[in-house]
C-alpha cells in the first residue's frame, strides 16, 4: 500500500535485520515479506533463501507463498501507483469507463508500468468506498467518486 | 468553537483533510480560535465530508463540505440542523455503532463516557458459563455471512482442551458494497478490542489476531494506535482491568487474497502460509490457529459484544425478526442517491432499504438489480423488494444477507457482463484446492463467452456448471459464485439470448 523509494538495492544484512526483527513471532512469514515490501518496494529473489533458512523451511515453500498473495511483487513497482476498483459497486458507477479511460490514456495494460518508470496501475477489488464509488487510490491517497480527470489531478500532484 | 471532521477514509476519499485545511485558513483569516476534532464517520457517505459544529443544543452539520464553503460554518449559513436530528440518524438502532461518528476514535476518555468498557467491566464479574450463556441468549449470530450461532461456537472452544486458545478477528472485509467493519474499525477501534477481550476471557484465549486487509492502511494505523492504547491503559495485557485475566492482541495484515475471508484460508495465511482453503472437520474451533482451539468471528461479530453485555442480552435480543435477533449494519453502496450504513433491526424490506434510505439510483434511472452480500451474493429485482431483510428470508430466495452489503445496479447495467465478472473474480481469486472452483470459474467465464457470441445451447452448460460448482466447491468462493451467476440468469433471461432464441 505505501509508496516507499528504495534508497539502496537489499543487501543480505537488510534482510537479515527484517527477519530478525519477528523472532519469536507466531507465524512471521506474511509480517517478513510485508516488511521487505515496504523497505524495498518488491521481495528480491535474495531474500527467499534467508527467510527459508531462518524459517526452516524450504525456498519453494517461500516461494509458494509470496507467490500466492497478490501483494507481493518480484520487482519495483513505478514510482507511483495507482490503483482503481474493479468490484461490483465501482462497475455500477462506471469503473470499467473510468479505468479504460485511465488505462488508454498512459497506454497500459492492468499491472503495466509506464515506460519512464513513472507509474504502474493496478487493478483492486474493493478500498471500502463503495458508498462512493468508483474509488482509486493514488500512492496513499484515496479518491471517492473518481473521475479520468480527477485521477489525473491527483497523478500529477503526486509526481 | 469546536468542529467535527471525520477521518474516516470514505471522508478523507471525498476531501475531508482538504476541508480541515480550509477550517484552519478561514478561521486564521478570521482571527478565531478553533479547535477541530477528528470522529469517524456517522455513516451518512453522501453528506462526507460532514463537518460537525459543537453549539448549546448540540452538534450542527454542514455538508458534503468543500474547501470553498467552509466560510458558511462560520456565519451560521445553511446548515443541516442537528445532526442527532438528521431522519437518517434517527431512524436509525444504533447499538453496535453507538459511537461510530460521535467520538474521537483514540479517545479512551470519550469512549468510556459513551458507555465503553461498561460491558467489559460486566463480563469480568460473570464466570465463564454466564458469560456465554449471554451472548447465546442474546442470539447474535455471525455477521461475516455465514450466520452461526456465536454463543455456540464460544462454546465449543470454551469446552476444548488445549494449553493455548485463540480469538481470531476476521477483518478481511473484502465483498464490494461493504465497509462496516472498515467503518467501525476507523471509528471505534476500542469497541473491537473490548468484544475480543469478552471473547477472551469467555473461552479461555490469552492472545488475539485482527486479520485486516491490506486494502485498508487507515484502519490498519488506527486499530494498532487504538491497541497501544488499550495495552498502557491496562484493558490489554497480563491482567485484564485487574481481573487476573490476561488478554493481549495484535494486528496481522493480509496480503491482497480475497480467499482469505474465508476463515480455513485466513488461518492458514495468519500462520504465514498459502491462503489455501482447509477441509472442515476439523472445525476451527477445536484445531483453528496453530492448530489450537480458535474463534474465528468478524468483525461486526466481535463488535457488538460490548453492547450486549452493557445493556443486557435481552435488550439486544428485542430487536429483529424471527431467529435473526438484533440489529444489522446496512451498507447501501452503489449507484445509489443516499450511500452510508444505516443500522437497523432485521426485518426491513429491500424495496424500503433502496427507495427510502437510498433514494433511488444516483444517475437517477430507474433501478434495475440490487445484488446484496457482496460478489458471492445473488442480484435480486424490483419483484423481490418485498423480502424482509434476513437470514432464512433470503436464503428461502436462493439469496444471501452475508456481510449486509447492498449494491444497487441502474437499468444500464450488463447483466451478462456481471455475471461474467462473477466467474472472472472467482477464477483470479480461487485459492485453487478444490477443481469445481478452480477450473469451473475459467470454464464459466469461457461459457459466459459463448452465449455472449450467441450460442444459446450453452445457458444449460452454464447452468450444469453452476450446479457442480455449488455442490461441490470446499468454501464459499466456488460454492456461493453462482448466486449472482444463476440470478442474472433468471432475472434478465433476455440478456442470456433468451429472447433472440424465441425470436428466431
Amino acid at each position: 500500500m505505501r509508496q516507499h523509494q528504495p534508497t539502496h538495492q537489499p543487501t543480505a544484512d537488510d534482510i537479515a535485520g527484517l527477519i530478525a526483527r519477528h523472532a519469536g513471532t507466531e507465524g512471521p512469514l506474511l509480517p517478513i515479506l510485508h516488511d521487505i515490501q515496504d523497505a524495498f518496494d518488491h521481495v528480491p529473489q535474495m531474500a527467499l533463501p534467508l527467510i527459508a533458512e531462518a524459517l526452516n523451511l524450504t525456498v519453494a515453500e517461500v516461494h509458494g507463498v509470496m507467490s500466492f498473495y497478490h501483494d507481493f511483487r518480484k520487482a519495483p513497482a513505478g514510482r507511483l501507483v495507482v490503483k482503481i476498483c474493479r468490484a461490483e459497486a465501482c462497475q455500477s458507477m462506471g469503473a470499467n469507463a473510468l479505468s479504460e479511460a485511465v488505462l488508454g490514456k498512459l497506454g497500459l495494460d492492468w499491472g503495466g508500468t509506464t515506460r519512464d518508470g513513472g507509474v504502474t496501475v493496478e487493478p483492486v477489488y474493493c478500498l471500502g468506498l463503495c458508498a462512493c464509488a468508483p474509488a482509486a487510490m493514488v500512492g496513499e491517497k484515496l479518491i471517492g467518486r473518481a473521475s479520468a480527470d480527477r485521477l489525473e489531478a491527483a497523478m500529477e500532484g503526486a509526481a | 468553537m469546536k468542529i467535527w471532521v471525520p477521518m474516516d477514509s470514505a471522508a478523507k476519499a471525498l476531501g475531508a483533510d482538504e476541508v480541515v485545511a480550509a477550517i484552519h485558513a478561514e478561521a486564521r483569516a478570521r482571527g478565531l480560535d478553533v479547535e477541530i476534532a477528528r470522529n469517524g464517520t456517522r455513516g451518512m457517505i453522501w453528506l462526507e465530508p460532514l463537518v460537525e459544529v459543537e453549539t448549546d443544543a448540540g452538534r450542527v452539520g454542514y455538508g458534503p463540505m468543500t474547501p470553498g464553503e467552509v466560510s458558511a460554518i462560520f456565519d451560521g449559513g445553511s446548515s443541516l440542523g442537528l445532526v442527532e436530528e438528521l431522519d437518517w440518524m434517527m431512524r436509525q438502532t444504533r447499538l453496535t455503532f453507538q459511537r461510530c461518528g460521535v467520538i474521537d476514535p483514540l479517545s479512551l476518555v470519550q469512549y468510556e463516557a459513551h458507555g465503553g468498557l461498561a460491558g467489559l467491566r460486566r463480563a469480568i464479574d460473570m464466570s465463564q458459563d454466564d458469560l456465554i450463556d449471554e451472548v447465546k441468549l442474546s442470539g447474535l449470530r455471525g455477521r461475516g455471512g455465514a450466520g452461526f450461532p456465536t454463543g455456540i461456537k464460544w462454546d465449543t472452544v470454551r469446552l476444548a482442551h488445549a494449553d493455548r486458545k485463540y480469538i481470531v478477528c476476521n477483518a478481511d472485509e473484502g465483498d464490494s458494497g461493504t465497509f462496516a467493519d472498515r467503518m467501525i474499525m476507523e471509528g471505534d477501534p476500542f469497541c473491537l478490542i473490548e468484544g475480543m477481550s469478552i471473547a477472551g476471557i469467555g473461552c479461555g484465549a490469552v492472545q488475539g489476531y485482527v486479520y485486516l486487509r491490506s486494502e485498508y492502511p487507515d484502519a490498519i494505523a488506527v486499530m494498532r494506535r487504538a491497541i497501544e492504547l488499550a495495552r498502557e491503559a491496562g484493558i490489554l495485557g497480563e491482567n485484564v482491568l485487574g481481573s487476573g485475566h490476561a488478554f493481549d492482541m495484535e494486528v496481522r495484515v493480509g496480503a491482497g487474497a480475497y480467499v482469505c475471508g474465508e476463515e480455513t484460508s485466513l488461518l492458514n495465511s495468519l500462520e504465514g502460509k498459502r491462503g489455501v482453503v482447509r477441509a472442515k472437520p476439523p472445525l476451527p474451533a477445536l484445531e483453528g490457529a496453530f492448530g489450537k482451539p480458535t474463534v474465528v468471528n468478524n468483525v461486526i461479530s466481535l463488535a457488538t459484544v460490548p453492547v450486549i453485555f452493557e445493556k443486557g442480552a435481552e435488550h439486544y435480543a428485542d430487536f429483529g425478526l424471527g431467529r435473526s435477533k438484533g440489529t444489522i449494519p446496512l451498507q447501501i453502496a452503489g449507484n445509489v442517491a443516499r450511500g452510508g450504513l444505516f443500522e437497523t433491526a432485521f426485518g426491513m424490506p429491500l424495496g424500503e432499504i433502496v427507495n427510502d434510505l437510498g433514494g433511488g439510483t444516483a444517475s437517477g434511472r430507474p433501478v434495475k438489480a440490487v445484488q446484496v452480500g457482496g460478489p458471492l451474493g445473488a442480484y435480486l429485482g424490483t419483484s423481490q423488494f418485498d423480502l424482509p431483510f434476513g437470514y432464512e428470508e433470503f436464503s428461502g430466495q436462493d439469496a444471501l444477507i452475508g456481510h449486509a452489503g447492498l449494491v444497487v445496479f441502474d437499468d444500464s447495467a450488463d447483466m451478462l457482463g456481471m455475471a461474467r465478472f462473477a466467474m472472472e473474480f472467482c477464477a483470479v481469486e480461487s485459492c485453487g484446492k478444490c477443481t469445481p472452483c478452480r477450473i469451473g470459474a475459467v470454464r464459466g467465464v469461457e461459457t459466459l463467452d459463448r452465449i455472449r457470441a450467441g450460442d444459446g445451447a450453452a445457458v444449460e452448460l452454464l447452468t450444469d456448471l453452476c450446479d457442480t460448482m455449488e455442490s461441490g466447491s470446499l468454501c464459499a468462493l466456488g460454492g456461493f459464485t453462482p448466486y449472482p451467476v444463476m440470478s442474472a440468469l433468471k432475472l434478465f433471461p433476455e440478456e442470456f439470448g433468451a429472447v433472440r432464441e424465441a425470436a428466431e
